[in-house]
């Protein structure tokens, strides 16, 4: 089971001399405290330069389907597009709503920004480099991630704005509805895994990931996650609570500056996440591709190094799902609901039913 | 069991048409040489507009600075919303007779609905359309002008 | 036939709320208002205020002259300039008993059909975002820009072209015209399979549009819902076929009519006729014959003093114009029933106990232009 990975040591041995060196130069506590500095700053840089690339990422790539070019002004292609948005947006006023609950206006946008930041610290982006490991990783992130509607409601509901109150309870409805298929989705793999740590879910894919291993109930399972997860960040066919052409723009129709900024950013970084879930579940995280028995192909493959491999299957998963928001219409309030519990829901029981059935008789690769 | 078929029916018609669907956006997402858009500020030197592009109203002046327009105030009559004015004067003729001549065509651009119907009855054909398009200014006087260029005559033949 | 019913406005219960639906809002396609009074999500009732962008046009049309009116009509609907500036010269025409040549009347059939297929891929283009397909929109615009790219060869003006005069037409068709929309067609008979494949077929359109605004043929009929949105209840009700003008009694084509009457049936109607208006263009695009391109007109219109009234149909409907001229050469009373004012009264009566949702769907399924609305 050794991996002969030649990247990981090199990420094991930078993280622990850093490790070493800040706890032989100072006492354990300020050492653990500068610690979790450098984390949370790395973090919130990881975050901030995934939020805005994923932002151009999405122009460019509703525009390439649009026959248009996107944004081409500013640098060249448009790189720096979203940098000077961003810039517009923080010297934007912030518009203070009479009679809305300012407390709640002011918290809404900061809850959904921590709900996603929290979920990306059990992420493991290549051997050994995540934040933290816990033994129940996926409950974590799935309890995480959920945090989200919270703020998503309250935006809504201090806004003192009807529109915003549609958008937030559309959304209350949705989220709570697609956590069930999201959540059962994974539990399938986790029962083909045994595990619900991250690193050993990742682990056990080096010889197959798991979508190839659990076969059918696993493409099955894998199918519902893009649907759910999609539903779950409110984007593509399910942004119900936006829904721009009906309620203006939904939950964050007051908000302005750099609180909108936080919805918007929240939006890219809840996609970046489920997709990144989503790939370290099903497509096998960092891991390269290996087949069993084949060496000289697998070592070939260990040339690219794993956080390659898992951007990219992130990065295949977050294209899938600004595919489906460019190509489908939206769908309305109870049509939504009928494909939860109607469709997603019993098949994804079934498909529980189906995995372990397959797992006890030993069917999977 | 027909509804059970069914729901399985529905299910997959449903994906079918959302495959054909996702085809179409894939197809031009792969196919960049599609791009309609143009670079309109970077393509100014290669934008041609259609020659009957209505722009604005032009008076065309030949090299000796002559224009055809009579002063017959036809155009200013003609248009529905009063973008045209003109000011015409009373000149001594070769024969001695008080000749009409224009002096100011005015033509209010911001005004102006582009109906044609100017141009179009100019007994003389004295008017046209430019196509310049790029009308913005900062000043709404600016988009008052006066087509007949200053010192311009008329072209000897074409007068009363 | 069945008695149609007049729901009464009913009171505003007390859990009913209301929210403004425009002026400024993205699904109004302009400046339209609707207060709707909601239960929940549920639309209860609807009044729609109109007058946004009320322009005086009939009275506007009392100090013009016959063709100075033409190019105020541009403005009506904007989306049917052509075909509403051919209303007026056949009222003028009819009025004075002027045949026009004949090469006049193929180019302003070709030039009507261009014009209602243009106005339906906005309609589709607009439709789509209605339903959050955003990417409908440009596809709808890219495939509209070829028909503008023709009118601006031809005509001088993208948008708003005043071609028409009384009695003819402007100026005659640019020498490329002819090649130009014959590749259009070639063009366009490809691309509306992209329309027909992200949207008539998706299950999540049909899913929002199927059974939604229900609304039978005498409810068409009691509200004077024309054009595509009245045929689309199995309203017999095209000027094409059953008042011809032009040479719409000469060119082969079918009217098309769905049963139904739900937004669906109404999506269908005008996907259809997009087919149908190639079909007409392709018939005469070959065979314009040469000759001028105006009758001899005087300089200045004089109708005799009487009534008149001229319909078209236009991209929306049913387009009447009802003059009255005393004898002088502007008109005494001009009136302009225009389809989208009418199309829009029905709005309130098929979008009760449905969703806000359903609610932009419908009416984008009605093709409401607002200064048609407002004039």
């Amino acid at each position: 089971m050794a991996s002969t990975n030649i990247y990981d040591n090199f990420v094991t041995s930078l993280t622990q001399s850093i490790h070493n060196g800040l706890y032989s130069s100072m006492s354990p506590t300020w050492a653990l405290i500068t610690e979790l500095a450098i984390i949370g700053f790395v973090f919130l840089m990881f975050y901030a330069l995934v939020g805005l690339f994923l932002v151009y990422a999405e122009r460019k790539v509703c525009a390439f389907m649009q026959n248009r070019v996107g944004p081409n002004r500013v640098g060249k292609y448009g790189i720096f597009q979203t940098i000077a948005d961003f810039i517009k947006l923080l010297m934007k006023e912030l518009v203070v709503i009479k009679n809305s609950d300012k407390l709640l206006f002011t918290l809404a946008p900061f809850i959904i920004i921590i709900a996603s930041f929290m979920a990306v610290a059990a992420i493991p982006f290549a051997k050994g480099l995540h934040a933290i490991d816990f033994d129940i990783g996926i409950l974590y992130v799935i309890a995480v991630s959920s945090l989200g509607v919270v703020g998503v409601l309250l935006a809504g509901w201090s806004s003192n704005n009807k529109y915003s109150l549609i958008g937030a309870m559309r959304s209350g409805a949705q989220i709570i509805s697609y956590e069930l298929s999201v959540g059962m989705s994974l539990l399938t793999i986790v029962i083909l895994a045994g595990t619900m740590q991250f690193s050993e879910i990742v682990q056990g894919q080096e010889f197959g990931w798991f979508i190839f291993k659990g076969h059918i109930p696993a493409v099955i399972a894998f199918l519902i996650f893009l649907i759910a997860s999609t539903a779950e960040t409110n984007r593509g066919p399910f942004d119900l609570a936006e829904a721009e052409s009906e309620l203006t723009a939904g939950f964050h129709t007051e908000y302005s500056g750099i609180k909108f900024a936080f919805f918007f950013l929240a939006e890219y970084m809840n996609m970046f996440l489920v997709a990144s879930i989503g790939a370290t579940i099903f497509l096998g995280g960092w891991m390269p591709f290996h087949v069993s028995g084949w060496i000289g192909f697998n070592q070939v493959m260990d040339y690219i190094p794993p956080t390659f491999w898992y951007l990219g299957k992130t990065g295949f998963i977050i294209f899938l799902m600004m595919w489906f928001k460019w190509t489908f219409p939206r769908l309305r309030i109870d049509q939504l609901l009928t494909l939860e519990w109607k469709y997603l829901l019993p098949i994804n029981l079934f498909n529980i039913l189906l995995m372990a059935f397959i797992v006890l008789m030993g069917w999977h690769f | 069991m027909n509804s059970f078929f069914n729901y399985f029916a529905d299910i997959f018609s449903g994906v079918k048409s959302l495959l054909i669907g996702m085809s179409v956006t894939g197809k031009y997402f792969f196919s960049p040489g599609q791009i309609v858009t143009q670079q309109y500020p970077e393509n100014r030197k290669t934008l041609k507009m259609y020659e009957r592009f209505k722009g604005e109203v032009i008076m065309p002046h030949d090299a000796n600075n002559h224009h055809r327009c009579t002063g017959c105030a036809i155009c200013e009559l003609n248009c529905p919303n009063g973008s045209i004015e003109i000011v015409s004067a009373r000149i001594d003729g070769p024969d001695g007779k008080k000749v009409r001549v224009i002096d100011k065509h005015i033509y209010h651009l911001g005004m102006c609905t582009f109906c044609s119907l100017c141009v179009k009855t100019c007994p003389e054909n004295a008017l046209a359309f430019g196509q310049e398009f790029e009308h913005a200014v900062f000043d709404r006087s600016v988009l008052t002008k006066i087509l007949n260029q200053p010192g311009s005559s008329i072209i000897k033949g074409t007068e009363e | 036939m069945k008695e149609v019913i007049h729901t009464p406005v009913p009171s505003v219960e007390e859990e009913e709320y209301h929210i403004n639906m425009g002026p400024q809002h993205p699904s109004t396609h302009g400046v339209l208002r609707l207060v709707v009074s909601l239960q929940g999500e549920i639309v209860k009732n609807l009044k729609p205020h109109c007058g946004y962008i009320h322009r005086g046009m009939e009275k506007m049309c009392e100090k013009d002259t016959y063709p100075q009116i033409i190019h105020l009509t541009d403005r009506m609907d904007y989306l049917s300039a052509h075909i509403n500036n051919h209303a007026v010269c056949l009222l003028v025409e009819n009025a004075l008993q002027i045949e026009v040549p004949e090469r006049v009347k193929y180019i302003r059939t070709i030039m009507d059909e261009l014009c209602r297929i243009q106005s339906h891929q906005l309609w589709w283009a607009s439709f789509g975002m209605d339903l959050g397909g955003l990417t409908c929109f440009f596809y709808g615009l890219r495939d509209r820009e070829k028909i503008l790219d023709i009118w601006e060869e031809t005509t001088g003006a993208r948008f708003l072209q005043s071609y028409y005069t009384p009695g003819g037409l402007m100026w005659d068709i640019h020498p490329d015209f002819q090649k130009n929309v014959k590749a259009f067609i070639k063009y366009f008979r490809k691309k509306i399979r992209d329309y027909e494949k992200i949207l008539s077929g998706n299950v999540i359109f049909t899913e929002r549009s199927r059974n939604i605004g229900l609304m039978t043929k005498e409810e068409a009929i009691s509200y004077g819902v024309t054009g595509p949105s009245g045929r689309g209840s199995g309203w017999s009700c095209d000027i094409r076929k059953h008042h011809p003008y032009a040479l719409y009694d000469k060119v082969e084509f079918k009217e098309i009519l769905y049963h139904e009457g739900d937004t669906l049936a109404r999506y269908m109607v005008r996907m259809d006729e997009m087919y149908e208006s190639m079909h007409i263009i392709e018939q005469l695009i070959d065979n314009i014959p040469e000759g001028d391109f105006s009758a001899k007109m005087k300089a200045v219109i004089k109708l005799p003093a009487g009534e008149y009234y001229q319909r078209v149909e236009s991209a929306r409907g049913d387009l009447g114009i009802y003059c009255i001229s005393d004898g002088n050469k502007t008109p005494y009373r001009m009136k302009f029933r225009t389809p989208s004012f009418s199309n829009l009264s029905v709005l309130d009566h098929i979008s009760r106990d449905l969703k806000i949702a359903d609610l932009v769907a419908i009416g984008g399924s009605l093709d409401l232009v607002i200064p048609d609305i407002d004039r």
